[in-house]
């Protein structure tokens, strides 16, 4: 084991970006994530890189369009209502097959909302967040080495599938700082990119990377080819872990920062004999259902927990065939649940109560 | 298996982010498991500024400290709003130059220093904070000089290392009140 460092979630973002290759950044400067372009602006041109802080986060990801479409590792980062503005620029990429890292350092909403912490962009996330049928990869930290780790690993997803992957965090993981290992980060060689607009050299044809399709035959087959994809990330890539859960009856579901208060409360209704635990999913597109599927069979009831008005819930219910009651528990608007809420919601459930 | 929670708060510009770091670096190089987790909300600006800490045995749950075992409060907001979340058997530190009252609660231990008329009288005027980390320190029994200075090396960055010595001797200052 290297040499631990204290770091903010969101510089362990940007450092594990840069230790896996990513050379550009395009940003817009939003609390709770701009030490992710405050570190950029520091670093990339030391190393030969590109930071640039553009007139709006519109067009930063479309500053991402462009070099993705040359083939190399670039990133954007942002919080909720940047990433609402992303939206256009998310689909684009999406239609175009190009890979990319973004990343969401929730906060509260709708709206310009707050700035405290939130989930509530989940269902954006992990539904695509802007129109037409496509999806992102989407991952969900819950430390800050995690921070770091899924990036490295967000990087190599989106060049595997040629998709966008987004973490996505919150303000809690982007302005807490943990010790992280970066030296054990471990980076996989980049793939080829025979599609890549690098110029043909005389040598071949011209590569296109575009998302216009007007014959709506050739569109659709696009689709259906791109599904075809989705279907093979669904069934290799959904990631969770599983806290105690080897008997457990009462089950949590909770991602991030609500992870981290769940396992507080697994523990203490472990202490007063309450079969508890938690699945928390690391990869919230592809949603781990197999996970949720099989706890099914022995759980009496799950209880989502979320910084939100309820969005992962439905997730759950479906993975969960709805065999057990699925509860809420849950605040918003940037509040976060404390482990005795949960507790308490878990102390219910046992009693079988709703 | 041990899980000590630190609440630090005070006005912004009380050094109340770096003391936290402080404290999370020493408690990493003791082999500890910390978390570090700052307000950033707006009441940074100008306001009071807070910041929780969690030095354990095992790994850190919600990084988020609503029940302190030790409070730290540098100011009077401070002590008004978070003396009632301080866990019963508590300690609660608080400077006594910026703050008159008293700790009315008689379920957690209070310990009163004048640390801002320390830091000022002593000539070094900004580190209050570290004069009460130093008290800290005492009172629990974890005044260590090889860690503390290693903690000092790796939350001073290299071009004010000067400033090193002046740290350590608000620190040992501190452990002595």
């Amino acid at each position: 084991m290297s040499e631990k460092v204290l770091m903010k979630g969101n510089e362990a973002i940007a450092e594990a970006a840069i230790v896996a290759g990513c050379r550009h950044y395009f940003g817009y400067p939003i609390t709770p994530q701009t030490e992710i372009a405050a570190y950029m602006a520091k670093k990339m041109p030391k190393i030969g890189g590109t930071f640039l802080q553009a007139e709006s986060e519109i067009a930063a990801i479309n500053m991402v369009y462009g070099v993705s479409s040359a083939g190399l590792r670039v990133m954007t980062s942002s919080s909720s209502p940047g990433v609402s503005l992303k939206g256009e620029g998310l689909s684009y990429l999406a239609g175009a097959d190009l890979p990319a890292l973004i990343v969401n350092v929730q906060r509260g909403g709708p709206g310009l909302g707050g700035i405290q912490p939130s989930q509530s962009d989940y269902f954006q996330a992990t539904r695509g967040g802007g129109h037409g049928d496509y999806h992102m990869i989407v991952l969900a930290p819950s430390s800050v080495q995690e921070m770091a780790e899924l990036t490295v690993k967000g990087f190599e997803l989106a060049d595997t599938y040629r998709m966008t992957t987004m973490i996505l965090a919150d303000g809690t993981m982007g302005q807490m700082m943990e010790p992280v290992a970066l030296d054990d980060l471990k980076v996989n060689p980049m793939p080829e990119k025979p599609w890549a607009t690098t110029g043909t050299g005389m040598k071949r044809k011209h590569n296109i990377v575009n998302s216009l399709f007007l014959k709506p035959e050739e569109l659709e087959k696009t689709n259906f080819e791109r599904y075809e994809r989705y279907a093979k990330i669904q069934a290799t890539e959904a990631r969770a872990e599983e806290y105690r859960m080897e008997d457990a009856e009462i089950c949590l579901a909770a991602f991030g920062i609500a992870a981290r208060v769940s396992k507080n409360a697994v523990d203490e209704a472990r202490k007063m004999g309450i079969k508890a635990g938690l699945i928390r999913p690391i990869t919230l597109w592809p949603f781990p259902n197999e996970v949720f599927r099989k706890a099914a069979d022995h759980a009496k009831a799950f209880i989502s927990v979320e910084l939100s008005m309820g969005q992962m819930i439905e997730d759950v219910r479906l993975a969960s065939e709805c065999r057990v009651p699925v509860t809420l528990c849950n605040r918003a608007g940037g509040m976060i649940p404390t482990p005795d809420q949960v507790l308490d919601a878990i102390v219910t459930a046992a009693k079988g109560g709703h | 298996m041990k899980t000590t929670q630190f609440l630090f708060s005070g006005f912004g510009g009380q050094g109340i982010l770096f003391a936290g770091k402080f404290l999370a670096y020493k408690g990493l190089i003791e082999g500890k498991q910390v978390s570090w987790l700052p307000s950033y909300g707006p009441e940074m600006r100008g306001g009071t500024a807070s910041c929780s800490v969690i030095v354990s045995d095992e790994a850190v749950g919600s990084p988020i400290v609503s029940k302190p075992d030790v409070l730290i409060a540098m100011n009077l907001p401070s002590l008004d709003r978070f003396e009632s979340a301080v866990a019963p058997g508590g300690i609660i530190f608080a400077d006594s130059t910026l703050i008159e009252r008293k700790v009315t609660r008689t379920d957690v231990k209070a310990i009163y220093i004048p640390a801002t008329k320390l830091a000022s009288d002593n000539g070094f005027p900004t580190l209050a904070n570290m004069i009460l980390l130093g008290r800290i320190f005492a009172e629990l029994g974890e005044f260590d000089d090889t860690n503390v200075e290693a903690a000092l090396t790796k939350v001073i960055p290299a071009k004010h290392a000067d400033m090193k010595e002046i740290n350590l001797k608000a620190l040992r200052l501190g452990a002595e009140q």
